[in-house]
């Protein structure tokens, strides 16, 4: 199936993205040309078949229900873009 | 002979009696990085003092008489992928060139505690997604082979490091191929373990439910040392099997009796090289003149496996490269550009009067992590998240995602009935030798189907690995692939192990222009 540039724009936004003009372009075509490829997946017969979401399929998986050391606030922030010694800093999101 | 050019299982032997040091061996291995990665570009960073140090300390423990791990020594690279504490880990991606990890992996825990000498961080494309290494935002990485050529992709460095004889031992990470592909194409050994069998912890994640550690080395002796070592449940992994770790090295050179070899006829199809087929072909030959009972097995879901995986993998891709957003850790776009910009965008729609489109313009919380995004990643993980992003937004999940995960069902119930007749599939793991450096950069799905022999074994979680088994007419390595049952390493190694016996493609090494 082939994707419209604003489908494309759409799906960027969805994905935190921002494309160029000429990357936009290139991702509709690159896209469509995928999308097209795997749509290859509607001949297969998949009535009645569960899908599988992992290989190995353990389920409840539980942790004792334990405090363990975990980072300190000093090492968590140490690789952020920008902190204040407390906390994560980010563009105002409320307005100024 | 010099001693790069010995096993890792020669050289721990040689350590242990005292023949060579750990910090000969190191030196040894610096030099050759020294002498041949300008050209190669196998690793991003090498910590050479780091190395000597804990070559040193190993030395030392080892006159001392103390109790050492089975890499004792050892010089391990390792894939920019797994973290390793309070060093960088940066994925081959601007968006993490800064990365210092808080805490090790488990893996590269494991080969510590083994007393491994970590010897380098290896280039890989960008969050291993690619087939060439060409994606990584740093450098390419040449094949030892042919330097116009690709190593091979998204564990190339880790490849090319031990092609090359810069380091007996790498790690690598296999979402699709990208451990197996590379392996085959600069004609060493490369393993992918059964999914789960070594934990993820402290990998920083591509496709969750497909991404696997394993290793690469010279020899399938060496692999089974290097897989032993890393192997192993993990409580910090809930997907990590409970299962013990055989001991691989112990087993390996005990060949199989009454062996069941399945071919997959779809495999020589239109597209595989002529060489190649070959080339494989005469590697069924050797197991049938050593007892092994060929037969046909088909996986007729096989042909839908690319187009599964570019579903699949894409998808939990973007799921979790969501967490790169400029706020935790990693990149952050320049903020105040990225915030003027926005205004200047608006004033000049509030200008021309377009009040409605004004008003939908980004937030600035949003503006800035789409700045970061947009110049932090680069193409191909765009194209990935953009694709994932798709196949999961409303509307499309049905006819995408989940028929993918009903398709990947498919795929392994055809494996189980294989599997129900035969011990292990052969067959080639790439379609054809390396290609050229820049054949496949604007041609995303060509590069894709490159994995169309190696992404099955990922959608069904089973073992697979790669071993030499030729070289073409103008001297480039074929690989062989071999797959196994769910956990069946042991079975999968020792198979290996019986053909790379009865031939000596294991001990071709590329010339490196004639320079050794």
């Amino acid at each position: 199936m082939a994707l419209t540039r604003a489908d494309v724009e759409k799906v960027a936004l969805l994905a935190r993205l921002r494309l160029t003009e000429a990357e936009l372009e290139t991702m509709t075509d690159q896209l469509s040309q995928i999308v097209g490829y795997v749509d290859l997946l509607g001949e297969v017969d998949t009535a009645d078949v569960e899908p599988m979401a992992h290989a190995v399929e353990v389920t409840n998986v539980f942790a004792a229900d334990v405090v363990e050391p975990s980072l300190t606030r000093e090492a968590a922030l140490a690789n952020a873009p920008r902190h204040n010694g407390r906390g994560y800093l980010v563009p105002a999101v409320l307005g100024e | 002979m010099s001693i790069v050019d010995r096993s890792a299982t020669e050289l721990r032997k040689l350590l242990a009696t005292g023949e060579l040091t750990s910090i000969e061996l190191t030196r040894a291995c610096l030099e050759r990085i020294e002498r041949h990665d300008a050209t190669i570009g196998a690793f991003l960073r090498v910590d050479a003092a780091r190395a000597l140090d804990q070559a040193a300390a190993i030395d030392r423990r080892r006159q001392a008489g103390e109790p050492l791990g089975p890499l004792a020594g050892l010089p391990v690279a390792v894939k920019d992928v797994l973290c390793d504490r309070d060093t960088i880990t940066s994925c081959a991606s601007r968006m993490l060139a800064e990365f210092r990890s808080p805490y090790d992996s488990t893996v590269v825990g494991k080969l510590k505690q083994a007393d491994a000498v970590l010897i380098g961080r290896t280039n890989m494309d960008e969050f291993a997604m690619g087939g060439s290494t060409e994606n990584s935002a740093f450098q390419p990485t040449r094949n030892p082979w042919d330097p116009t050529r690709t190593p091979g992709g998204s564990s190339g460095g880790s490849a090319a490091a031990v092609a090359a004889r810069m380091a007996p031992l790498a790690i690598g990470t296999d979402t699709g191929g990208s451990i197996r592909q590379p392996a085959g194409l600069c004609g060493i050994v490369g393993m992918k373990p059964t999914y789960g069998r070594v934990s993820r912890f402290g990998l920083v994640a591509f496709a969750s439910s497909l991404d696997q550690v394993g290793p690469f080395a010279t020899t399938t002796e060496d692999a089974a040392l290097l897989l032993e070592a890393i192997s192993g449940h993990d409580p910090r992994d809930s997907t990590s099997i409970n299962q013990p770790t055989p001991r691989y090295t112990e087993s390996i050179n005990k060949p199989l009796a009454g062996l069941k070899l399945g071919v997959v006829p779809e495999h020589f199809g239109a597209g595989l090289d002529p060489e190649v087929a070959s080339s494989v072909r005469a590697a069924i030959e050797v197991y049938k003149s050593l007892g092994a009972e060929v037969k046909e097995v088909p996986l007729p879901h096989g042909k839908y496996g690319v187009a599964a995986y570019y579903v699949i993998a894409p998808s939990e891709a973007s799921s979790n490269l969501a967490r790169y957003d400029g706020v935790h850790f990693g990149f952050r776009a320049d903020q105040s550009a990225a915030l003027a910009e926005l205004a200047a965008e608006r004033q000049e729609l509030i200008a021309a009067g377009k009040t409605a489109a004004a008003d939908n313009v980004d937030a600035p919380l949003v503006r800035m992590y789409r700045s970061t995004r947009e110049a932090g990643f680069g193409a191909e993980v765009k194209r990935r998240i953009m694709l994932g992003a798709y196949a999961l937004s409303a509307g499309y999940y049905d006819a995408y995602y989940l028929k993918a995960l009903k398709v990947r069902r498919l795929i392994r119930r055809d494996f189980d009935e294989a599997f129900q007749q035969v011990d292990l599939i052969v067959g080639p793991v790439t379609a054809g030798p390396a290609f050229k450096l820049g054949e496949m950069v604007d041609d995303p799905l060509a590069m894709y189907l490159v994995d169309l022999y190696t992404v099955s074994a990922n959608l069904a979680g089973i073992p697979a690995l790669s071993l030499p088994c030729g070289v073409t007419k103008a001297g480039l390595p074929i690989g062989l692939q071999l797959q196994a049952p769910p956990l069946a390493e042991e079975r999968l190694l020792r198979g290996a192990r019986m053909y790379e016996a009865a031939t000596d493609w294991h001990t071709q090494r590329p010339s490196l222009g004639g320079a050794r």
